[in-house]
């Protein structure tokens, strides 16, 4: 496999408030090779969102990158003044949110907004731009595309938004597609429509995906390898087959045995007691100690970095020596 | 639990509330803060305070009148800021004014409030034909300028009292007209907030054990649309002091003998020309000041409940 | 199905009128715009079972819970408790006591509290308003012990609602709803917004409720598996009717209904990963112009003129009760 085309090392995201820095992503490292779908999971509050933010530049001020590097295909793009990183935003990757809504102006038809993200970023002609906005909007599934680009964003239903506001970051062609809950709007039976479609323009255009949700479901469907964050941090990343078939670290663990499945007869569901902590109270040591069944003297003390254990990378000291006392 | 502890934990809750740091952060709303508290608290203990009875004929002397401030030529130590033209101190006078202002203020927001909250809760919870014609006796009376509608109700209520009472019943018309011109605002935005609260899940739950709508409305409704009416009622306290003074400015107001501080400036501007320029201009600055520093504190105060714009602010 | 009903419903229709006001429609020429939200469906509820509706967003599920709680008046159709008629004109006098046996538990968890009161008048407010206990001393015991049950502290009545978590809330939620003593309780998508470790949390706790102390639910829900899991029986609606009713080993295990079918398709299958399979096309038509026929006839594969103009009703199939022409006809096992 050639070089990876995100590199994210080290990230930490901090939020100064007056009670204190806040720390929402603490040392987070991953890559996304070309044309791979890397799923980031993890319940509210654990730091995917922002992970995804910092990486394309829109992290919302006071929050900021307090150390670490984004790099995409070898080049540093964190802490890239505001006009170069929005350019490489829309020309080298695209965006896709969970509110379609909010993506897209109510004031202009979807046309002129594919045509003028087009002519942006793309050296062509109005003609050649309209012609690329009736290609993409069909690509993404737009029935009688020709007919729907001169409609507003409220002639569109959730599913169709979606897909349009898909078509806009495809636009410019770009390597790396962010899509942060991109389906969790939707009804269930769009939600595998767009699900889909994911898949095959990865496939077909060999574009990376960081796709962030809560869903495993979707992270099952989609993604060629998956990160399972938890208070700020990864917990375990590999490949998708291993870490929900057989996942290592306790939370993810215990997060399998919680989702409820068609087909498994429990009376109970296996349950993970407690809270992820918030943000002003992470614990010492790993995060996930106080909740954890299988904690021992260590977990409670030293902070477990990533290490490979098969295919996978866990963060837990079950895997590992643990560490002289007071190291 | 003892009292003293109580109002410490009460005070450190104040302090670690984060609309407290947005005040403190906030140099002029702390400046605007701490006029109107002055101006307040000064026409509160006005009878204490000043020198003069400016109500009380039998303290006037209309030998005094005319007294320029005391650092002008033929001042008069007894008259800081000078007299008018019926030797009333006009320092005494301005506090004494500013009572009456604030008092047909606070009052006539009061009553604005009261009625518009009632009307707005009514109509957003019931909703269908009550709504629409509350609404539109709203909409047409918002059409009219507020001076218009206080001059009107101040107009008819001349006419169906009888005449010799009209002094002593002067402050209650002046605070019904200006009441009663007032009281759209509140409730078009408190039916505002009751259409959104009453589609909130908290009060279908409450539907659903059976509380009847009107408790709903009191207990679940109304405490949770008071803070935009927190804000209008602040801004509307500087509308209501601005209408008073300019009823009394052009003489349907406060008798005479009662000045506001609009009463004086209309006094004033009767001698500006002829030199005795203090007598508008005090009384101006004042009123300048007050509703100056309340506008500033309701502007900060829509801010502040609105987190829309804070979060503008933070970036 | 095992003892008697507890809730019947019968022929329920609820419609909304969405049209713009009467100055708007006389200046446009605009006609009335009714919504079909509830279009003609019956169940009943036996006591101590957990019935569920469910289907996607605008096929009327959760205004059928809530014609059953009263929050809605029912346009025509009948809902009785316990045999006695509580929905529309003649609900009498005796309803108030037959509905505080009812109560509901929302999807919101930010939202279905006030946030200006605290916790312990939250809790006590069904107490309270139905005057259940003599006085104060007993309500704030009550409300303790209400806490303790939903898995937290007696001091916690002291906070107000922003001091918790989304799954804390929904546990006070549910204190609510158990305050007024009540023998079934609908459930809105109670965990829909919540994550999947406090989902499993509030899922338990629900399950352990109805066992401790013999409630019935009903239970809205657009999770298929969260569905699975909880309920005995299962109405899947489409559109404002039901499409099939069955028990959930049967619904599961044998779909009969296209759009059921459909359904199940989508849930994803976290054992695989990656497969890829044919989803459904189109999306789910607007309730105001539903349809001719079988609502479901422009996405179904087996559609034909019969559904395109007829509208099928619930009828027993093998087990199940299905509304569907290709079922009935043989033409679709």
């Amino acid at each position: 496999m050639s070089a990876p085309l995100l590199e994210v090392e080290d990230l930490r995201v901090e939020f100064p408030t007056r009670r204190g820095t806040l720390v929402a992503v603490d040392g987070v490292s991953f890559s996304i090779a070309r044309g791979e779908v890397l799923g980031m999971v993890g319940e509210s509050g654990a730091g995917k969102s922002l992970t995804g933010n910092a990486v394309i530049g829109l992290l919302e001020p006071p929050g900021r990158i307090a150390a670490g590097t984004v790099r995409l295909a070898g080049e540093r793009i964190d802490g890239l003044p505001h006009e170069a990183i929005r350019r490489i935003r829309g020309r080298r990757i695209g965006a896709i949110f969970q509110d379609p809504l909010t993506s897209l102006n109510p004031l202009y038809t979807v046309g002129e907004q594919i045509v003028e993200t087009v002519l942006t970023h793309l050296d062509v002609g109005a003609r050649a731009a309209r012609r690329r906005a009736l290609e993409l909007l069909g690509e993404v599934g737009i029935p009688a595309a020709a007919e729907r680009i001169d409609h507003y964003p409220h002639q569109f239903s959730g599913g169709m938004r979606q897909r349009v506001v898909i078509a806009l970051a495809l636009c410019a062609e770009p390597e790396l597609i962010i899509a942060d809950e991109p389906t969790t709007a939707l009804d269930v039976s769009i939600q595998a429509q767009i699900i889909r479609l994911l898949r095959r323009l990865s496939a077909e255009r060999g574009a990376s995906v960081l796709l962030i949700t809560h869903d495993m479901g979707v992270i099952a469907e989609t993604a060629d390898r998956v990160a399972v964050m938890y208070a700020g941090r990864i917990a375990e990343i590999g490949p998708v087959r291993d870490v929900l078939k057989a996942p290592l670290h306790p939370y993810t663990r215990g997060l399998m045995d919680a989702i409820p499945a068609v087909g498994r007869d429990v009376d109970s569901l296996a349950q993970i007691d407690g809270a992820m902590p918030r943000l002003h109270e992470i614990p010492a040591g790993c995060a996930f100690h106080p909740r954890c069944p299988s904690a021992v003297a260590a977990c409670g003390r030293d902070r477990p970095d990533l290490a490979p254990s098969g295919a996978t990378e866990v963060a837990c000291w079950l895997y590992r020596p643990e560490p002289a006392h007071g190291r | 639990m003892t009292a003293i502890a109580r109002l410490r934990r009460t005070i450190a809750r104040v302090r670690d509330h984060d609309l407290w740091h947005d005040f403190t952060a906030s140099r002029i709303t702390v400046a605007a803060a701490a006029v109107t508290l002055a101006i307040v608290l000064a026409a509160l203990f006005a009878p204490w305070i000043t020198p003069q009875n400016p109500f009380d004929p039998a303290e006037l002397d209309l030998l005094d009148a005319f007294t320029p401030p005391v650092w002008a030529e033929g001042g008069d130590w007894r008259f800081v800021l000078g007299t008018d033209d019926q030797g009333r101190d006009l320092y005494s006078a301005m506090l004494h004014g500013a009572r009456i202002s604030l008092l047909v203020g606070f009052a006539s927001v009061l009553l604005a409030a009261a009625i518009g909250v009632t009307l707005g809760l009514v109509a957003g919870y019931s909703g269908g034909a009550v709504d629409a014609t509350i609404m539109r006796i709203a909409d047409i009376q918002i059409s009219f300028p507020a001076i218009l509608i206080a001059l009107l109700i101040d107009g008819v209520a001349r006419g169906v009292l009888p005449r010799d009472r009209h002094d002593e019943l002067a402050l209650y018309v002046l605070v019904f007209a200006i009441g009663a011109s007032g009281w759209v605002q509140f409730a078009r935005t408190v039916r505002g907030s009751t259409l959104v609260e009453k589609n909130r899940e908290y009060v279908q739950a409450a539907r659903v054990i059976g509380v009847r709508p009107a408790a709903i409305v009191l207990r679940h409704v109304l405490p949770n649309a008071m803070g935009p009416v927190l804000v209008i009622a602040t801004i509307g306290l500087a509308v209501a002091i601005l209408t008073e003074a300019t009823l009394s400015f052009l003489g349907v107001g406060v008798p005479p003998t009662q000045p506001s501080l609009g009463t004086l400036i209309d006094i004033g501007q009767d001698f500006l020309f002829s030199g005795e320029w203090w007598i508008v201009v005090f009384p101006g600055v004042l009123l300048a000041a007050l509703i100056l520093a309340v506008n500033l504190l309701g502007d900060w105060l829509r801010d502040a409940f609105n987190p829309k714009l804070r979060k503008g602010v933070a970036r | 199905m095992a003892g008697d009903p507890l809730v019947e419903v019968d022929g329920l229709v609820r419609y909304f009128d969405v049209s713009p006001p009467l100055l708007n429609r006389a200046v446009e020429g605009a006609g009335r715009r009714i919504v079909r939200a509830v279009d003609g469906v019956g169940f009943s509820i036996a006591r101590g079972e957990t019935f569920a509706l469910v289907g996607e967003s605008g096929c009327g599920k959760s205004t059928v819970a809530r014609t059953i709680v009263g929050l809605h008046a029912p346009t025509a159709g009948a809902i009785r408790y316990r045999g006695t008629e509580i929905a529309g004109r003649s609900a009498g006098a005796d309803v108030a006591a037959l509905r505080q046996r009812m109560q509901m538990i929302f999807q919101d968890p930010y939202a279905s509290l006030n946030p200006r009161w605290r916790v312990r008048d939250i809790v006590g407010e069904p107490i309270r308003h139905n005057s259940l206990l003599p006085d104060r001393a007993s309500v704030a015991a009550r409300v303790a012990e209400l806490l303790v049950r939903v898995g937290l502290s007696p001091v916690d009545g002291e906070k107000y609602p922003h001091e918790f978590s989304g799954g804390q809330r929904q546990r006070i939620s549910i204190a609510r709803a158990l305050a007024g003593e009540p023998e079934f309780v609908v459930c809105d998508e109670p965990t829909s917004a919540l994550d999947v470790s406090v989902q499993a949390q509030i899922l338990n706790l629900m399950k352990e409720l109805q066992r401790a102390l013999g409630l019935t639910y009903l239970f809205i829900s657009h999770d298929l598996a969260v569905v699975y899991h909880i309920s005995s029986r299962v109405a899947v609606m489409y559109l404002g009717r039901i499409c099939e009713l069955a028990d959930t080993e049967t619904l599961f295990g044998r779909p009969r209904h296209p759009y059921t079918r459909m359904l199940l398709d989508t849930i994803p299958d976290l054992e695989m990963g990656g497969r890829d399979r044919e989803p459904v096309a189109g999306e789910v038509p607007s309730p105001i112009n539903p349809p001719s026929g079988c609502a479901f006839h422009p996405r179904c594969p087996y559609a034909d003129a019969r559904c395109r103009t007829e509208r099928p009703e619930l009828k027993p199939a093998g087990g199940a009760s299905v509304a569907c022409h290709a079922v009935e006809e043989g033409r679709l096992g």
